[in-house]
């Protein structure tokens, strides 16, 4: 998804000559060539993402539209306040790209597992947040931040994840805000994914020839409504799965959402809720992204899918 | 003619009415900086009152937005704004908060939780070198801000990347939220910091009118380093029992008081 991102970013800034990348001393072997064909529009500030943060909003009231690239929680809990204020209440054109969601970074330990960043950024008004869950979803959200006027957050995993929409015979040119993308049509039970979580989830369904539909979450905020609630309506129960803790995240957001639809009567009834995430805790033991996953509980249960 | 020191004068009144008015703080920090508004806002700034947004002025940014009451006052005076909307200040409803606000003409940015303005104003810094622009941003930090440890990322990278359209200005008035500040964090030997960070360093009295203007214009030349102005000043400045009392930093003058301040605000 890296390089998926940074080669469409290529292409967006071939077209639009305000387009600005900013690093704190990482993306090694990652953005050398936006290097290359626009040294003018590049700053490495070095380790310094809260100054990041802050320059990106003065470069972007200037008229830039300015990406600002790190891993893990550096570009997002470590300049926090930076990020409301210098970006979000000036609402400045500024793209926060975090590289490592979840546990990409699984061996490096809670340092750098990017577990609880969605649950702080998604109550900061005027910031869209976004997790695409495929390099193709990638490549659409990148187009949709560069053209979008205002605040982004962008959480990608890592490299080498897999296309999931082509594999079944699906293709996402384009996002639109808010967009909730049909991966697999099933009846009665749907997961609903965000990120990273997609390519396991469709395996699962597939693996266990499940009757399930499963939609991914490029947005976690803002979601469209009527979207949602047309999908809504066709299921009995949902699971949502999440690379990030419970408390505020992704599958939060569904249930606050759900709640506020029924509470102004757009839907009379709703689906049973499952949620899948991380359950308050951390993690200090080593191992690879998907031994962590397994440890913080975050996989579907066959009996998730009985009714 | 209006002389800077005359404009000084009616920056401070404006601003001790707004603070006694809303029964308001900050007024010792508003009051250290006076005289570097005076004269940046007078003889400096490339700046058109009228034409609050125009892409050639000169960036002023207000690093302590607590002290917001005497750049309110400047640009009220200035006339970017009528002054009597003044009268509304930090009242119900009023778009004049008791921090600077970027929904008002003429202030850049939004000011309040320290150590934001510095990056920002580098950010303003590289987009006109990027740019080819003549315009220059300055940046107005109090002493005690010096502590956040945004300003050093700030600090280290400015030269590095030659931002000689920077003018960075302290007012070291010498006291901060809890007591003095070589009794918090002494930032001494400040000027030796700053040299030694590769910036273009001038140490001055930042209440003489005529030493601000002459290192103001020193500040523009081609070479390579960021400029700071030290401005060594004292809190409260301009009344006699506010001058150098951590209190003022918090207290709202009394009517006694205000009588008193207007008093020697004018003699
Ligand atoms: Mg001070």
């Amino acid at each position: 998804m890296r390089t998926a991102f940074i080669k469409e970013l290529i292409e967006e800034a071939k077209k639009n000559k305000n387009i600005f990348l900013i690093v704190a001393d990482l993306g090694f072997s990652v953005v050398e060539p936006f290097i290359e064909l626009f040294p003018d529009r590049f700053l490495n500030v070095g380790i310094a993402e809260q100054n990041m943060a802050g320059i990106a909003s003065g470069l972007a009231t200037e008229g830039y539209n300015v990406y600002i690239y790190s891993i893990g929680n550096f570009p997002t809990l470590r300049c926090m306040e930076q990020i409301r204020y210098d970006i979000c209440y000036h609402n400045v054109n500024v793209k926060i790209i975090a590289v490592g969601g979840g546990y990409a970074y699984a061996s490096l330990g809670a340092s750098h597992h990017a577990t609880e960043e969605i649950g702080m950024l998604r109550t900061i008004p005027n910031l869209t947040v976004c997790a695409p869950g495929d390099p193709e979803e990638m490549r659409a959200i990148t187009k949709f931040t560069s053209a979008h006027n205002g605040p982004c957050y962008i959480r990608i995993g890592k490299a080498g994840e897999p296309e999931v929409h082509k594999k079944y015979d699906k293709s996402i040119a384009e996002v639109k805000s808010g967009d909730i993308l049909n991966v697999i049509n099933g009846t009665d039970i749907a997961v609903f994914s965000t990120g990273s979580m997609l390519d396991y989830s469709a395996n699962f369904i597939s693996n266990n020839s499940l009757k399930a539909s499963l939609y991914s979450f490029p947005f976690i905020k803002p979601l469209n409504k009527n979207q949602f609630t047309d999908i809504l309506k066709k299921y009995k129960r949902i699971i949502t799965i999440e690379e990030h803790q419970l408390n505020g995240g992704f599958g939060s957001t569904i249930l606050e959402l759900i709640n506020d639809l029924k509470e102004t009567k757009t839907i009379s009834s709703y689906p049973e809720i499952k949620r899948v995430g991380i359950n308050n805790a951390f993690y200090s033991i080593a191992g690879t992204q998907d031994y962590l996953r397994k440890l913080a509980g975050i996989e579907l249960q066959l009996n998730y899918f009985e009714l | 003619m209006q002389t800077s020191k005359d404009f000084a004068r009616e920056i401070r009144n404006v601003t001790l009415k707004m603070v006694y008015n809303a029964k308001a703080s900050h007024i010792g920090g508003a009051f250290s900086m006076a005289d570097i508004l005076s004269v940046l806002y007078h003889n400096v700034l490339k700046i058109d009152p009228t034409e609050p947004d125009n892409e050639n002025r000169d960036r002023f940014l207000l690093s302590k937005g607590h002290a917001c009451t005497s750049l309110y006052a400047t640009l009220g005076l200035k006339g970017f704004f009528e002054l009597k909307e003044l009268d509304s200040y930090a009242a119900n409803g009023s778009k004049f908060l008791a921090h600077t606000s970027h929904y008002i003409p003429g202030v850049e940015i939004s000011a309040g939780s320290l150590g934001h303005a510095l990056p920002i104003a580098c950010g303003l810094a590289i987009a006109a070198q990027k740019k080819h622009k003549t315009w220059k941003t300055y940046c107005l930090l109090s002493d005690g801000e010096l502590n956040e440890g945004s300003n050093w990322e700030s600090i280290l990278l400015a030269p590095q990347l030659k931002l000689n359209n920077l003018i960075l200005i302290i007012d070291y008035n010498k006291i901060q939220s809890f007591g003095f500040v070589k009794d918090v964090i002494d930032i001494e030997p400040l000027s030796k910091k700053f040299e030694a960070f590769n910036w273009e360093t001038y140490e001055i009295n930042g209440h003489d009118h005529e030493e601000l203007l002459a290192t103001f214009k020193l500040c523009d030349n081609d070479g390579p380093k960021p400029k700071v102005i030290i401005c060594n000043t004292i809190k409260g400045k301009g009344v006699s029992f506010m001058e150098n009392k951590l209190l003022w930093h918090y207290k709202s003058p009394s009517e006694e008081e205000y009588n008193q301040a207007i008093g020697e605000l004018n003699l």
